[in-house]
């Protein structure tokens, strides 16, 4: 006879608690299962009491929620974690804050009281800079994009070339005004993109400028993603952790 | 005064959105020093020539990293093998080589350190000099460039990168790197007297760091060398390997890298002991890494603490030769399975002793884990063969092993051979299918099922400089090729037992490579720069090496000076040849090697001085060094009375009721 070991059973989850973090500077070429690693050596440095997946090789309990591209920064990333204990959310995502690298940083911890987070997440706002191109050129462009009703573009995907509509997942695009330079050496491009099915992502905006007004990129663009949430009926992005914040159960 | 150097990122940053995994050019890991470039008097740059990924857990350069950036006046950076996309744009833009730390200029530094693990990564060296615009001779070098220090085990034979070096350092880094500190700074606090040349004679003077202009090598008529002198007084005639004595006194690494990068090893390692005795004839590390010294109970708990903390991994490996020789292994092993019981930290051996005494400590390691794979290491697939490489292992012991593991509940065994060893025949490399069918049979019947499998391992054999297979002739890649095809059709001559049976090989080209540039000299060096002209990188990846390339340069660079790559490598050597490496001490008596050889040929074997007497090896008189094993008799208590692990957590929340997670193990591989 051959004793077969079984795994034991893993704690259960008492308490869900949602964060947002932050890509910033060099740190932004992190890819989405770098961050992964990262946040779960994070969680065991910080003593989070976080809970396991059962089975044999059991794995700490996050969600990832629509991670930026690798390369591009953010400000507003998301992820939840399941704990095993129950705990203050603005103590856990101190300790986290201070277990993490500096760039991979904890804006925000509150403890879920709703669901349907995901769905919650429904448009992004991005800033492109685009260094080498000057503001009127930019708007130029846009104007040209935004009068498409379809712009089809195609990205390298795993699976090949991948063709899709950048056009109507667009909100709205803009070439912002850089502030206080009489002679901009780059123009900012504020971008705000639904959430759709395959995702279209600012360089799939980039490419339908280069394809429907030539607009052409002397350096890479430096991306940043400033915001995700529900989107309001003016085009703005709202706050998701609103309705977990607001939650009468949650004193903290 | 040298100017304050500045980071080279700004120009970086522009090319990584182009470049495939970016974040491995970034630096940041956790652990990770910069320090105030004018605030230190020697600064170096080590490199590991290989690409980031394997580069960045290797426990040479995380030690030796630590070690000198704990002192005040010295800093070290690191720097890695950049992939052929981002070394493109790196030309195209004209951004040099780098650290990842800070991101300084690697031709900016004192000292350029490069440690080699294996031969392949030469061309990565060539590559990294020209990148940091350092010229690749050294005799071009002048004041304003590094001096390039090669390490690691390849730098026991350095001779074939003797060119592009300016000196090597055999053995233990962990005081070498001291005192060249030690010497750097002096001339450099003196005002550099004598220039480059100067230093180079005080660091050769140490009669520890070997400094490859200071000899000349004279060759005979026929190709083999005639004599090395050295060609300054001064200078001594053999240069000694380093051995650190007393590891509990350098328990690095203290604070691991955690990169954020995905690496080949994401886990706390610890070295249980260095050195090895067992006397495997194959294997260059048993050899040049005598005599066996074990850090303590203690520290090796302490370490594992201590790392884990600071890391956050969730894997420990206790590393060495063959971990399960450690006098105190039982007791570690319980130890830590107690301390991390439940903790979801899963604890490795890489040992691949054929014995039941291993198969204990696997199942110590995975009490409520998954028992997936066990490794084991019979090497040859014959009693005689197996008496020839000096692996004593019995088929009994193997089936015994097997037998037990299978019982145990493991339901995957791994088992390592080599092929193309001395003296073999096609029936020693057949007997791996019979020993593998044997195993899944008598697997089956301990299991009472047939779920069980078994996976064949085969690794071409490559001679080493300072083993008794020096002197062998390498078997040629068609011989080894042609006993691998008979080896899979014996394994599956049987379709039941076969089916059961993986077999994992390469073909035997790449060890011939591997073969030249371990037994070479000087006038390999061509070869080498060649191979890297004609764009040869990161040899030791298969979808990188070219072996067209490296035989047509050895073609064109060797046959003009009268020898050639079977020369170098099928030759069997006389015991009067004098090797490219003589000069070199490893504390290895020549005649104890030559009479093993001889003993191998005569299929006799040597015990282990571990646990019989000395048998004149002749490394501990010559190095004044000394076996240091245990036991200590102490015991890991738990860590709640240990150490105050629980007082670190920034914010409360007791009672964990952590419940019992299953410890994985991994007894797994060394190579």
């Amino acid at each position: 006879m051959s004793p077969r070991p079984q795994p034991e059973a893993q704690a259960p989850v008492v308490q869900r608690i949602r964060i947002r973090y932050t890509k910033r500077g060099p740190l932004r070429f992190t890819s989405h299962r770098d961050f992964a690693r990262a946040l779960e050596r994070a969680l065991r440095r910080a003593d989070v009491p976080i809970a396991y997946s059962s089975g044999f090789h059991p794995h700490p309990r996050v969600s990832y929620l629509s991670a930026a591209p690798t390369g591009v920064a953010s400000e507003a990333e998301y992820a939840e974690l399941a704990l095993r204990d129950t705990a203050d959310p603005v103590g856990i995502g101190a300790a986290l804050d201070r277990a993490l690298p500096p760039g991979l940083d904890i804006g925000e911890a509150v403890t879920a009281h709703t669901g349907g987070f995901a769905d919650r997440l429904e448009a992004s706002s991005w800033r492109v800079e685009l260094g080498g191109v000057t503001p009127d050129r930019l708007a130029a462009a846009v104007e040209t994009f935004l009068a498409h009703d379809e712009v089809l573009v195609t990205r390298l995907t795993k699976k090949g070339n991948r063709r899709f509509d950048a056009r109507a997942a667009v909100v709205s695009a803009a070439s912002t005004p850089v502030a206080g330079v009489d002679e901009p050496a780059y123009a900012i491009l504020d971008l705000v993109v639904r959430q759709v099915t395959p995702a279209v992502r600012p360089d799939d905006v980039l490419s339908g400028l280069s394809l429907v007004a030539d607009l052409e990129l002397p350096v890479p663009p430096r991306v940043t993603r400033l915001a995700q949430g529900p989107l309001a009926a003016s085009g703005d992005i709202t706050d998701p952790l609103e309705a977990d914040r607001r939650a009468p159960a949650d004193r903290h | 005064m040298v100017m304050s150097v500045t980071s080279v990122y700004p120009q970086l940053e522009m090319l990584l959105p182009q470049v495939g995994k970016p974040i491995q050019y970034v630096g940041g890991e956790l652990g990770a020093v910069v320090k105030d470039w004018d605030g230190a008097t020697v600064r170096w740059a080590l490199m590991y020539p290989d690409a980031y990924e394997v580069g960045v857990p290797n426990q040479g350069v995380q030690i030796l990293y630590e070690v000198i950036n704990e002192r005040d006046d010295a800093l070290a950076e690191r720097t890695y093998a950049v992939w052929p996309d981002l070394e493109a744009l790196m030309r195209e833009h004209s951004v040099p080589q780098f650290t990842v730390d800070a991101h300084r200029p690697v031709g900016a530094f004192d000292v350029f350190g490069v440690s080699f693990a294996t031969e392949m990564g030469y061309t990565n060296l060539l590559t990294a000099l020209d990148l940091a615009g350092i010229p690749l001779s050294a005799a071009d070098r002048d004041e304003s460039h590094p001096i390039v220090v090669a390490g690691g085990h390849a730098a026991f034979n350095p001779e074939p990168i003797a060119e592009f070096i300016d000196c090597a350092v055999l053995g233990d880094g962990e005081e070498a790197v001291g005192e060249i500190t030690d010497i750097v700074r002096d001339w450099k606090n003196e005002g550099r007297p004598g220039g480059r040349r100067e230093l180079l004679l005080r660091l050769a003077r140490t009669e520890s760091i070997y400094v490859p202009r200071f000899y000349d090598v004279d060759y005979l008529p026929d190709g083999r060398i005639q004599r090395v002198v050295p060609n300054q007084s001064g200078v001594p005639f053999r240069v000694h390997k380093r051995t650190t004595m007393d590891l509990d006194a350098w328990p690095y690494p203290k604070k691991p890298l955690v990169p954020l990068a995905e690496s080949v090893h994401e886990r706390y390692a610890v070295e249980i002991f260095r050195g090895c005795t067992r006397g495997c004839r194959f294997c260059q590390a048993g050899m040049i890494t005598r005599p066996v010294r074990e850090r303590s109970i203690d520290t090796i708990g302490r370490m594992v603490q201590e790392g884990i903390e600071k890391s956050g991994f969730d894997e420990v490996g206790l590393l060495s030769l063959s971990s399960a020789d450690h006098s105190e292994i039982a007791d570690i092993c319980s130890g830590l399975a107690d301390r991390y019981d439940g903790d979801n930290v899963s604890l490795s051996l890489p040992s691949t002793r054929v014995d039941a005494f291993n198969v204990d400590l696997a199942n110590e390691l995975s009490r409520n884990g998954r028992r997936s794979g066990l490794t084991f290491a019979p090497e040859g697939g014959s009693e005689r063969i197996r008496r020839v490489i000096n692996k004593m292992v019995s088929e009994e012991d193997l089936i015994r092993t097997v037998v037990t593991a299978y019982g145990n509940g493991w339901r995957q065994v791994k088992l390592y051979f080599m092929c193309g060893l001395p003296t073999e025949t096609d029936e020693d490399v057949v007997g791996i299918a019979r020993m593998a069918h044997e195993v899944i049979k008598a697997g089956r019947q301990a299991a009472g099922n047939r779920d069980i499998r078994c996976t064949v391992s085969i690794g071409g054999f490559v001679p080493k400089p300072h083993t008794p297979f020096q002197w062998c002739g390498q078997t040629d890649p068609e011989t080894v090729d042609r006993r691998l095809k008979l080896l899979k059709e014996a394994i599956n001559s049987d379709r039941s037992l076969g089916r059961a049976i993986g077999f994992r090989y390469h073909d035997g080209r790449p060890s011939l490579i591997e073969g030249l540039l371990s037994r070479g000299d000087r006038r390999v060096a061509a070869v080498i720069r060649r191979v890297w002209q004609e764009g040869g990188r990161f040899d030791g990846w298969s979808e990188h090496f070219s072996y067209e390339r490296w035989e047509a340069a050895a073609e064109t660079e060797l046959t003009a000076q009268g020898v050639s790559l079977d020369w170098y490598t099928t030759r069997e050597r006389d015991e009067r040849e004098v090797l490219p490496w003589d000069h070199l001490d490893s504390g290895l008596d020549k005649d104890w090697l030559w009479a093993d050889w001889q003993d191998a040929l005569s299929e006799v074997e040597q015990d282990d001085c571990r646990w019989t007497p000395c048998f004149d090896c002749g490394v501990c008189p010559a190095m004044d060094t000394e076996i240091q094993i245990g036991p200590t008799g102490r015991k890991l208590l738990p860590l709640a009375v240990a150490g105050p692990a629980g007082e670190r957590a920034p914010h409360s929340h007791q009672g964990h009721g952590r419940t019992d997670a299953a410890t994985a193990t991994a007894i797994g591989d060394h190579r």
